[in-house]
């Protein structure tokens, strides 16, 4: 079978990033994540009362609301709502909590470029920051591969412009696999694989900063 | 989702402790809670911190026809969103009191008062101007949201800055960011409003609300005022009734808070200028407190992809090979189409002979329910050469659905039920 190898440099980069955890009063569990100038904030209720219309007997209803910085949320919005929402009921444990119901809503306060990936780290440490139970963390890697087959990691909006195909992946903490995939334009199949290895290489990093943090917030109570 | 009910004893405590002149967080009557305005990476964007109310208010602008009878003056729109993530009994889509209330209040507060000069937004009289949009989405909600919403579109405004235009004649062109340095808006003044919040039906007054202290009250003043001392606007909502002095003496103290307000605000611009001068780094990222333990940021790192090329490839060659995929939409026959594999066409291909017999029955069969499919109804003729009055189509969902035998297409087309066409059928063959 012919491989195409596309040229990769050694290392790629991951922009600086930053969350901070616990700063909104009112929901139960809140996180912000920033991917360079990428940011979003990110608020949890739950398990809270659930209306008749939406109640699962044996689960809790996962409801995810995403809204953008300018206008009323539209096709794009609910689209990365879905991708989120299969992402968090596949590590969270639902049945810890029937006819419950679980909301998530993310604000997203600037786009730079790998934004679905962002609104998943949020969402991870606003479930975390809320005690909700979970099996495994998951975070968000985004992977662009540019005209000449470059694979960059989380690209800025410029680079993504510039891409020939943009690829979102969730990992999950344990096994390092795939939770979910959002993709755009066109790649061969060796190069989805490469980009899915890539990813799972940077979650390793973006795992261990979810752990720093915190280990950073309860380390005075340790 | 529901928000958790105020308990009796709670609402008890908070008025006794009104009216001993103490306030939950140790303030004063007249006191404002702490005000941090953050400004974000593009123009336009602003963070307000009231206490832990906490607002966003984002400025945008594009190019639009102008509304008919203003023709040479540009638009404003104001849109506060009450995002579920502040409360949970703010629910997404819905429009409710408050949020009505609010955006009124906005509107009122900066659209009246003509604070913006919109006849500087136009470009091309009657055909073009500048349609200025102002988002406030309210993010956590810890009482008095309108002062924090009214703090937070003025300031958004004050900072943002809006696409050079030029004209040569018939010719508009619009220069983008980097190509000319945008130009800001043109305000006169800055409204700004101050909430009052009325308890024991007028007796006890406290400026600035926090969420418990709005639960328990009576009614709320709020006037909207600029550094000039000119009142903006003024709404008194709940029903209490004011005496004149009250009213007198509110003003004053509001003149007094908007004074202070402005000139924080002048100050949070004034420091984004210098930071954004000196090139520095601006923007939500850097407003995180990186010393509180809650928060971490991680510096760019780099990740090694030593072996991914030969892991990729290794995956790639251990997967099976994808099946052949068939050529789509296949077509057995004209005016019949496929698309995808694996079911059989269950729709009659090979009865083409039988289509004038099905174009006779057609006709009767309009007056039954409309269920009959011409399908249906030669499978029943089938069926009938088997000899049987009353025939079970096995594909229809209604069992007591009878598909009646096309003898007699004169009779008079009526819209009854099918079960009455079984007994009038049973009738006649009795």
């Amino acid at each position: 079978m012919a491989v195409m190898e596309a040229p990769c440099s050694s290392s790629v980069m991951l922009r600086d990033f930053a969350c901070e955890q616990n700063f909104l009063s009112q929901p139960d569990g809140s996180a912000s994540f920033v991917h360079g100038d990428t940011s979003v904030y990110a608020g949890v209720y739950g398990p809270a009362e659930v209306k008749v219309s939406k109640e699962i007997y044996d689960r809790a209803t996962l409801e995810v609301l995403i809204q953008p910085k300018v206008g009323l949320p539209g096709v794009r919005e609910r689209s990365q709502e879905q991708c989120v929402r299969e992402t968090c009921e596949a590590s969270l444990l639902l049945s810890l909590h029937p006819r419950s119901s679980l909301t998530l809503v993310l604000q997203v306060l600037h786009d730079d470029g790998s934004l679905l990936s962002c609104l998943l780290n949020a969402a991870c440490m606003s479930l975390m920051d809320a005690g909700l139970h979970m099996s495994c963390l998951f975070c968000g890697v985004t992977c662009a591969i540019d005209a000449d087959g470059q694979i960059i990691t989380d690209p800025t909006a410029a680079q993504e412009k510039e891409s020939r195909a943009l690829m979102t992946f969730a990992i999950d903490s344990k096994k390092h696999n795939v939770l979910m995939t959002s993709t755009k334009g066109s790649f061969s199949v060796n190069e989805l694989q490469q980009c899915i290895a890539v990813s799972q290489k940077a979650s390793e990093k973006l795992f261990q900063f979810y752990r720093d943090s915190v280990r950073r917030r309860y380390s005075k109570n340790l | 989702m529901k928000d958790t009910p105020l308990a009796n004893c709670e609402r008890d405590f908070l008025l006794k402790a009104i009216q001993e002149k103490k306030r939950l967080d140790g303030r004063q009557t007249y006191d404002y809670r702490k005000i941090k305005i953050t400004f974000g990476t593009d123009y336009g964007s602003c963070f307000v911190d009231l206490g832990k109310t906490r607002v966003m208010g984002q400025v945008s602008c594009e190019l639009v026809a102008p509304k008919e009878n203003r023709p040479n003056e540009g638009i404003m729109f104001f849109n506060i969103e009450l995002s579920p993530m502040a409360s949970p009994a703010f629910e997404q889509g819905r429009q409710s009191e408050l949020s009505v209330k609010l955006n009124r209040q906005l509107e009122r507060c900066l659209r009246n008062s003509k604070c913006i000069d919109t006849e500087s937004l136009c470009v091309v009289s009657g055909e073009k101007v500048w349609k200025i949009r102002v988002d406030v989405h309210l993010l956590n909600h810890d009482g008095n949201l309108m002062d924090a919403a009214s703090i937070a579109a003025i300031s958004a405004l004050c900072h943002f800055r809006r696409p050079d235009v030029s004209i040569q004649g018939d010719e508009v062109t619009v220069y983008s960011q980097e190509e000319r340095d945008p130009i800001p808006l043109s305000i006169y003044h800055m409204p700004i409003s101050v909430s009052f919040s009325f308890f024991q039906q007028g007796t006890y007054l406290l400026v600035d609300p926090c969420e418990r202290e709005e639960r328990v009250m009576d009614g709320l003043l709020m006037i909207a005022m600029n550094k000039h001392r000119e009142i903006c606007s003024i709404q008194s909502s709940g029903g209490i009734m004011l005496l004149k002095d009250q009213v007198m003496r509110c003003s004053k103290i509001a003149s007094v808070k908007v004074s202070e307000i402005t000139e924080l605000i002048g100050k949070a611009l004034e420091n984004d200028k210098k930071v954004r001068k000196a090139g520095g780094r601006c923007g939500f990222a850097e407003s995180i407190p990186l010393d509180r333990i809650t928060a971490l940021k991680m510096d760019e790192t780099p990740i090694e992809m030593m072996d991914v090329t030969e892991r990729a490839n290794d995956i790639v060659e251990k997967a099976e090979v994808s099946p052949q995929m068939a050529q789509s939409p296949a077509v057995p026959v004209p005016g019949v189409g496929q698309v995808g594999q694996g079911l059989q066409n269950t729709w009659g291909l090979e009865d083409e002979e039988e289509e004038d017999e099905n174009e006779g029955s057609d006709n009767s069969a309009e007056e039954q329910e409309g269920r009959v499919s011409p399908m249906e109804q030669e499978k029943y003729e089938k069926e009938e050469r088997d000899g049987g009055d009353v025939v079970e189509i096995s594909d229809s969902e209604e069992e007591e659905v009878v598909i009646l035998h096309p003898e007699k297409p004169d009779k008079a087309p009526k819209k009854t039920e099918s079960s009455l066409h079984q007994k009038a059928s049973n009738k006649k063959r009795q």
